[in-house]
């Protein structure tokens, strides 16, 4: 049985079988063409997604996509596993009823800013609470796309769209935080550009055993192109975002010279050597930590402010709703025997009419 | 009043009683019924019962909206509704007095708590003066019992506080009723052991306000006859007493044996369905997974998840609930996939009345999805056909790959009457296999016969496909926008619902094959328009009952029956919703009676509206 980060067995995950079925990307590839804008980030997700599948080792049958309405919801078209484009924002419940019912399968759910975390935010907090084993992968463009371009819960405050012209009133959903909040087992973030991180990520994302919440920030390059490009493009990236590894000093920059320190309860930027600051004043990631007060600090930092963290925020081991529904079952039954149907419909009192 | 009695009292044979317990939510009164009602029905008695209590859980003690009620309805013969009004009336204070006493004949026996009916109590009730002596119950045969201080009395030297013991008094008034028709009180001896056996002091004090009771009604004067109600000759068999929602729920954990597929059932929680979780939430050893879901979206949207992966989906709500699940009851219908909902329906719109019936969801579960989004919908008419009726939801779904609605209602949810317990040798085999043959599988590609498309769940191999909201394309499944296959589609969809006519029992008529009247039903009104018709029937008129199960599609005879009878009478506890498919489909001039007060029919509006029709008294 093949372990996980966390240590956890992963029933259904088969990393060393891998090479024992011998499934590539094009496995993954259905026959369907695939219809999204031309530039549309949603390429490159597809892409490190089929990519990454054949390293899970899972027979492609028992792997099962499921998305809710908006652009990212044609995902599951375009994989060659089984695959359910469902209603808007309810993906997470169709995810929840079905691995409930089949434990075995690998269940990723696919869905987007509106999706999510408009009409679908109870399922998302729900599904995670409940540590329900599915994979969450959110595609973040602030967004909506498939509807041409009205504001989205994650849309900065002050947004001009179709349909807030005199910029939106709302102020946006932190969605790491919203799932950390939500009692998620694990969270990340990646960008659809940065494929080989993405692939990382994805990988990790797909051997975590539980409630998995990884947010894609994602270009929608024809109703809001650009709206990450100020701290992912290949020139400033490394000045302005912060990729996160377990265990390492929180350190960026082109140079390797800027960290976070933690003052007080807030983070600040400081760089290495001025000041007095050396690499032992910085904050040690640890996204195992018992209480998510870390990834929560993380999941609010952002661009101007900060440097915006990508990788894995928090990853930590709890039984899973599956898991927790087995055994009740079990035990239910070395309790009371396997159930008797005549027994029960004769049961309470009865009488006999002769 | 209550000297001791120096003349046996005289026993008298009854063929029928009907006793409606009321008093204050906290006074136990369905409790009271629920036990009243065990012991007839183990004695051997035909039964039906009414609940009828508030939404509130606790409304103000002893105010009008906080009064609750138990009607139960017992008898020597075959019957089929907790009868049009009480015999008996136990009414345990003012306000349960005020709101019930016009439903009791004159002549009637009102049996009151007179210990209740302090000025306080009379206030809150809005009584101006005490109606036990102001002479405005002449009319009724009134027994006035001062149940709280006797039982008190019975209960001297428990260690309790007086509001403890009072809380006991029911049993006082079952007592007496015990006595009063004759009744052992061992069984509900057991029961109290039982539910108290980890408190002793309450056990000990509810046996002893029950034998303290039937005691009363033994050895005082104020009672100069008892009664008996002999058992009914029933069919042979063994039986017990079952509510409608306990039917459901054994129905649905039976299908799932018939069917050889694990049940998993999606829930919020809602009057008046939420027993159906609690009861299969207790089904674990059968392999049952209940999942309380976050909201009703929820419930469908997992009950559908799990009917993909091959599962039996099952969810449950009441129409508010059912209006959430209605998207995601379209989108099973677009993929096709066999799933069961319950509606267990109540008085509205909107939150209407919670805990009262009506059955008024015909065509919200009809006709409430966009578009054209046709299911069969099947109804069970008494309490222990929901069993039935479960399975039959279960065979259509699981045979035609397709969504059922199963209508129930409040009325059938919580009232009760005897079962006879089936055999499962005798129930039917409604398996169906999983498509599993990787060399023909389209999975819109359909049996020629059904029209059901071939299903196969995740995890088989060399059959991964989509499917999903979005139109499909005939046979592939894939997604299409072409105008003919949509229209293809729709007509493809629609089609294979009407087939089902042939496939399920045809309308059954009882009384006369032809002739003046036939009075047409479904759901819990077959008790009521049953006794109706057997009534007129006594009488020499040429009236007949059919009760549909299924209301889509309608059985293949139903237009062959309805232009038997010169004249269609359609009651229903709704504003003529039936009536509306009926005319529609059949261009019969059906008629409707409808009334929605929250409550079922009596037995005599269904004979006046009969007789008005037929002329009778013109």
């Amino acid at each position: 049985m093949p372990e996980t980060t966390n240590g956890q067995a992963e029933p259904g995950l088969s990393p060393e079988n891998a090479e024992v079925i011998q499934l590539t990307r094009k496995d993954f590839v259905s026959d369907q063409e695939v219809r999204w804008c031309p530039g549309c980030g949603d390429y490159s997700i597809l892409a490190q997604t089929q990519k990454q599948m054949p390293d899970f080792g899972v027979p492609k049958e028992n792997i099962v996509f499921i998305s809710g309405i908006g652009c990212s919801g044609r995902l599951p078209y375009y994989m060659n596993t089984y695959g359910f484009h469902t209603i808007h924002g309810r993906a997470p419940t169709l995810a929840t009823g079905l691995k409930a019912a089949r434990p075995e399968l690998m269940v990723w759910v696919i869905t987007g800013d509106g999706d999510a975390l408009s009409i679908g935010g109870n399922h998302v907090l729900h599904s995670m609470r409940r540590n329900v084993d599915i994979t969450m992968v959110m595609f973040n463009n602030r967004i909506y796309g498939l509807t041409k371009g009205q504001a989205s819960p994650t849309s900065e405050f002050g947004k001009k769209t179709k349909s807030t012209p005199a910029g939106t009133v709302d102020t946006p959903i932190m969605p790491l935080t919203v799932a950390l909040a939500a009692e998620a087992s694990f969270v990340a973030r990646s960008v659809d550009t940065h494929t080989e991180h993405l692939q990382q990520t994805l990988q990790r994302a797909g051997l975590h055993h539980g409630s998995t919440f990884v947010e894609v920030l994602q270009n929608c390059n024809i109703f809001n192109d650009g709206a990450w490009r100020d701290f992912t493009d290949r020139e400033v990236r490394e000045d302005r975002m912060l990729v996160l590894e377990h265990g390492q000093p929180m350190i960026f920059g082109k140079d390797r010279d800027k960290g976070i320190r933690l003052r007080g309860l807030h983070p600040e930027v400081v760089t290495i050597g001025e000041n007095g600051v050396t690499e032992a004043d910085l904050l040690v990631h640890d996204e195992q930590a018992e209480e998510p007060y870390l990834a929560l600090m993380l999941s609010r930092m952002f661009w101007p402010d900060f440097p915006v963290p990508v990788g894995v925020l928090r990853a930590v081991p709890r039984p899973t709703h599956d898991q927790l529904i087995e055994q009740q079952i079990t035990a239910a039954v070395s309790a009371s025997g396997a159930g008797d149907l005549a027994a029960v419909l004769a049961s309470g009192e009865t009488w006999t009419v002769e | 009043m209550t000297t001791a009695r120096t003349v046996e009292p005289e026993l008298q044979e009854l063929d029928r009683v009907t006793i409606r317990f009321a008093g204050d939510s906290g006074d136990g009164m369905q409790l009271t019924g629920t036990q009243f009602t065990r012991t007839a029905a183990v004695y051997g008695n035909d039964i039906s019962t009414l609940p009828d209590f508030p939404a509130e859980i606790r409304a103000p003690a002893g105010s009008l909206p906080g009064v609750s009620g138990f009607q139960i309805s017992f008898s020597s013969s075959d019957i089929h509704t907790p009868g049009d009004e009480p015999d008996v009336l136990v009414a345990m204070n003012p306000a349960a007095l005020k709101t019930n006493v016009g439903d009791l004949p004159a002549g009637g026996a009102l049996i009151v708590n007179s210990d209740a009916f302090s000025a306080q109590n009379l206030n809150k009730a809005g009584y101006a003066a005490n109606p036990l002596t102001d002479g405005s119950l002449k009319q009724y045969a009134l027994f006035e019992i001062p149940i709280s201080t006797l039982n008190e009395r019975a209960l001297d030297g428990l260690d309790m506080t007086s509001k403890q013991k009072d809380l006991t008094k029911n049993f006082f008034a079952l007592g007496i009723m015990f006595w009063l028709y004759g009744r052992e009180f061992d069984a509900t001896i057991r029961w109290i052991e039982d539910k108290f056996g980890k408190r002793p002091v309450v056990a000990e004090a509810n046996i002893r306000a029950l034998k303290a009771g039937y005691a009363f009604g033994e050895t005082t004067e104020i009672f100069h006859t008892h009664y008996r109600v002999a058992p009914a000759k029933l069919d042979p068999g063994t039986y017990r007493n079952i509510t409608g929602n306990e039917a459901t729920a054994l129905g649905m954990l039976a299908a799932s044996k018939l069917a050889d597929r694990p049940l998993f059932y999606g829930s919020y929680p809602i009057t008046p369905a939420s027993d159906i979780l609690h009861q299969l939430s207790g089904y674990k050893n059968f392999g049952v997974k209940t999942f309380q879901a976050e909201d009703e979206i929820a419930a469908i949207g997992a009950a559908i998840g799990a009917a993909y992966g091959g599962a039996m989906g099952l969810t449950a709500s009441s129409g508010p609930g059912i209006a959430l699940k209605s998207e995601a009851l379209g989108l099973a219908v677009m993929v096709e996939l066999p799933l069961v909902v319950i509606d267990v329906q109540r008085a509205g719109p909107s939150t209407g009345m919670p805990t009262k019936n009506e059955q008024a969801d015909l065509l919200q579960v009809m006709f409430g999805r966009n578009s054209d989004s046709p299911l069969p919908v099947v109804a069970p008419a008494t309490p222990g056909e929901c069993f039935d009726l479960a399975i039959e939801a279960w065979r259509i779904a699981l045979k035609y790959v397709t969504p059922v609605v199963y209508l129930s209602d409040a009325f059938l949810a919580t009232g009760a009457e005897p079962w006879k317990i089936p055999t499962l040798e005798d129930l039917p085999d409604i398996s169906v296999a999983n498509w599993t043959d990787k060399e023909t599988f389209h999975p819109y590609e359909r049996d020629p016969k059904t029209l059901a498309r071939k299903w196969a769940v995740p995890g088989t191999p060399g059959l991964e496909h989509r499917i999903g909201g979005l139109e499909k394309a005939d046979i592939t499944g894939n997604v299409s926008y072409d105008p003919d296959n949509h229209h293809r589609m729709q007509l493809l969809r629609q089609a294979k619902v009407a087939r089902m006519a042939d496939d399920i029992a045809p309308l059954e008529v009882f009384g006369p094959e032809r002739g003046d009247l036939l009075i047409l039903g479904w759901g819990s009104t077959f008790g009521a328009i049953r006794s109706a018709v057997e009534r007129l029937n006594a009488e020499g008129r040429s009236v007949a009952h059919a009760h549909l199960r299924h209301l889509n599609p309608f059985p293949a005879n139903t237009e062959k029956v309805l232009r038997s009878y010169r004249r269609v009478l359609i009651p229903e506890v709704n504003l003529g919703q039936l009536l509306l498919l009926i005319r529609a489909q059949f261009l019969i001039d059906a008629e409707g009676y409808n009334r929605v007060r929250g409550k079922p029919f009596r037995i005599a509006e269904i004979v006046e509206q009969a007789e008005r029709i037929l002329g009778v008294g013109d």
